[in-house]
């Protein structure tokens, strides 16, 4: 029996080694057959949720926009794309949780950018850690390059440079009609802060006195006081480093209150953010309001009126409410998509020295080319502005496409 | 700095104020009675104001009068959650499981809200919410007076029930000592229901007022719940007179800084306040330490 028992030992064992041999063969040659047709993954953490849930939502449509376009042309070198998305809550904690997970747990090939400065910076260290690539549409603060992160990528436009269109447009009326004073006040955030002081030298140098500056905490709620303060002050113009639209609306709120219209009321962020802006503060009051940027629904860059047009289809609105972070969102997807198409694959080291390599890419807010910060240095600032139910390119004035600016802005009308 | 900018400080904070001394009277009541801490609240007092936004866009039922309706709401939807989750809580544990427990609730309430209303911000509207009156050479938003009116009466009315009633009497009882209240032929278990039904109820008309002067959605419950724990602590936890005393403390010193000094410093004083105050009545304001009274 002991005999016959090690013969069927050795059967066994020969038959199982056998079978295992077999099976993978058979898997690694479907792994092989399919590999060229697998789908790849692309981890994004998103604000799904808290302060920027509105900007974050936005982001999640521009990337799948992205991404549903792409599919339809056959995917990412033949791979379908697949989004992988966690949500962070607004915060910078869970957002390095989320990246880290995508990299080490979810072996995604790509990662794209969340939203916000606050949060970029945060995340590209993680994939800096690993790698990987982080091309982003929403941090371009300063202090995000200052870094020196050399896998970051900002396809927008550097928002140090986001008022500057306005600042000449104002500093450049005559005389008789250019406002004398001005009231700067900015939460401190990353992204507002650096462009209100590049504003108010332009604006100091053509004669506007300041009658009002100051920084509000970005946790701040009851925004009455500050805004009481400045309808006090009287000024003609009135920059509001803003990064929603509640500030915005509680700013405009408290102006109405206290019967104070600024001839020029120009927020950073908020009134760009279409039907969420109008519904919040309504038609009547949004017109006149200013916010510069670096695109718009009625932007006619390569690509754009399509990528607007498939938005209307899939989630309603019109051109004008279709929000800037969409585009920002979609923007990424196409630069991640040359730079893969480029390399010829997903190998992140390669991406990530095509990008420096001063190649100039295209995207639906224009061209793109990187320089050594990662920082977009083809992007143009313009200057937007609700008029009536449109919104529309005011500034630069040199640009053909820029119409009037209606100045100064009417009076509050709820 | 401006006088009239100053005089706009004092009477904003002591407005707005009051209605936070509302919702975190919701608060501490819940607290007092049962030893709940209701992270709850903030996404509550926005489901008022969600409420009040359905009843005006889709019914255009005018705000103050939707409260009608969604006060005994709100009042029902505190049952089914002190019912459901609340009451289940038993033992030592009870007071901390419970901060879990109403977190969690929290945020099935914000998943809720964010799916049915999106998560973009809308602000109330109705003709009083923008318009303002002059008075003393300031002008008065009437939203600021009719909210504080409106904080006043409920607040009114629920120190009428507490004192003049004799469900306010057992209410009292709970609050001094649970314990005793029972033995004396109290139902302290249907006490902490109707008072957690209170508590949730009063968040309609905060919420609304809220909706009314600020843009929200979801997420703004946690800037929201921050500040009325804040209040209740200063208070004094369990303290009714003590919610409405921090509550328009906090906003009109936070106000008074922003204008007088500046923004930056306004929460940072408040808090150095709040600091001293625990470091000197660990309570609060109006909280005992051995015993939760009104």
């Amino acid at each position: 029996m002991k005999k016959y028992g090690n013969l069927w030992r050795t059967l066994g064992v020969t038959s199982v080694a056998a079978s295992t041999v077999l099976m993978l063969a058979n898997s690694s040659g479907a792994v092989a057959k399919s590999h060229a047709l697998a789908p790849i993954k692309i981890g994004i953490s998103l604000s799904l949720s808290g302060d920027f849930s509105a900007d974050g939502t936005a982001f999640d449509q521009g990337y799948n926009l992205w991404a549903a376009d792409v599919n339809a042309h056959g995917g990412l070198l033949g791979h379908k794309v697949v989004l992988d998305v966690v949500s962070d809550a607004s915060s910078p904690t869970q957002v390095v949780t989320n990246y880290q997970k995508l990299v080490t747990n979810d072996h995604v090939a790509l990662t794209f950018g969340p939203f916000s400065s606050l949060l970029s910076l945060p995340a590209a260290k993680i994939d800096a850690r690993y790698g990987y690539a982080m091309i982003e549409g929403a941090g371009g603060a300063p202090s995000v390059f200052q870094q020196g992160l050399h896998n970051l990528f900002d396809v927008s436009l550097p928002v140090k440079d986001d008022l500057l269109p306005f600042a000449q447009w104002i500093s450049a009326l005559p005389a008789s009609k250019r406002p004398t004073t001005a009231a700067y006040v900015t939460t401190n955030d990353a992204f507002t802060q650096p462009q209100i002081p590049v504003a108010q030298n332009i604006m100091h140098a053509a004669g506007i006195k300041t009658v009002y500056n100051s920084v509000f905490p970005s946790e701040t709620t009851d925004y009455t006081p500050i805004a009481d303060a400045v309808a006090a002050a009287k000024a003609q113009v009135v920059v509001l480093g803003s990064v929603d639209v509640p500030t915005v609306s509680s700013f405009m709120q408290a102006f109405e209150q206290a019967h104070y219209t600024p001839k020029v009321f120009i927020a950073t962020g908020g009134p760009d953010q279409g039907t969420q802006f109008t519904k919040a503060v309504g038609l009547g009051n949004a017109n006149g309001m200013m916010v510069p940027n670096a695109w718009y629904g009625g932007a006619t860059t390569p690509g754009s009126k399509a990528m607007v047009a498939e938005y209307v289809k899939k989630y309603g609105g019109t051109a004008a409410t279709v929000s800037a972070d969409v585009a920002e969102a979609y923007s990424v997807g196409q630069i991640a998509a040359q730079a893969v198409k480029a390399t010829g694959g997903f190998n992140n080291a390669k991406i990530i020295k095509y990008l420096h390599s001063g190649v100039v890419l295209t995207s639906v807010q224009g061209p793109v080319k990187f320089d050594a910060l990662g920082e977009n240095n083809q992007a143009t600032a313009f200057t937007f502005q609700w008029q009536g139910s449109n919104f529309v390119q005011v500034n630069p004035v040199s640009s053909a496409a820029s119409k009037p600016v209606l100045f100064p802005k009417p009076a509050w009308k709820s | 700095m401006n006088s009239s900018a100053l005089i706009h400080a004092v009477v904003d904070g002591v407005l707005t104020g009051s209605v936070y001394a509302l919702m975190a009277t919701g608060l501490t009541l819940i607290f007092g009675v049962m030893d709940i801490i209701n992270l709850a609240q903030g996404i509550l007092v926005i489901l008022g104001a969600y409420l009040s936004y359905t009843l005006s866009v889709h019914f255009g039922v005018d705000l103050f009068v939707g409260l009608v309706f969604t006060i005994p709401i709100l009042f029902v939807v505190g049952i089914v959650i002190e019912r459901l989750f609340v009451a289940r809580l038993k033992g030592p544990e009870r007071t901390a499981m419970s901060i879990l427990v109403t977190y969690a609730v929290s945020l099935v309430i914000e998943g809720i809200l964010n799916e049915v209303y999106s998560v973009n911000q809308v602000q109330l509207q109705a003709w009083y919410v923008d318009r303002s009156f002059p008075i003393f050479g300031v002008y008065l938003p009437y939203i600021y007076l009719l909210g504080f009116i409106l904080a006043a009466s409920m607040l009114g009315a629920l120190y009428f029930m507490l004192y003049r009633t004799r469900f306010g009497a057992s209410i009292r009882a709970s609050l001094s000592d649970q314990t005793s209240a029972a033995l004396v032929g109290i139902d302290t278990k249907r006490v902490a229901t109707i008072c957690f039904g209170i508590g949730v109820a009063v968040t309609a008309a905060g919420g609304m007022i809220y909706g009314a002067t600020n843009a929200f959605n979801a997420s703004s419950s946690y800037d929201l719940i921050s500040r009325l724990l804040t209040i209740i602590v200063l208070g004094g936890m369990g303290s009714l007179g003590g919610a409405l005393v921090a509550g328009i403390m906090m906003v009109l010193l936070q106000d008074i800084v922003a204008v007088v000094w500046s923004p930056v410093w306004s929460s940072m004083t408040f808090f150095v306040v709040l600091v001293i105050v625990l470091s000197l009545r660990p309570q609060g304001l109006f909280g005992k330490l051995s015993a939760r009274v009104a």
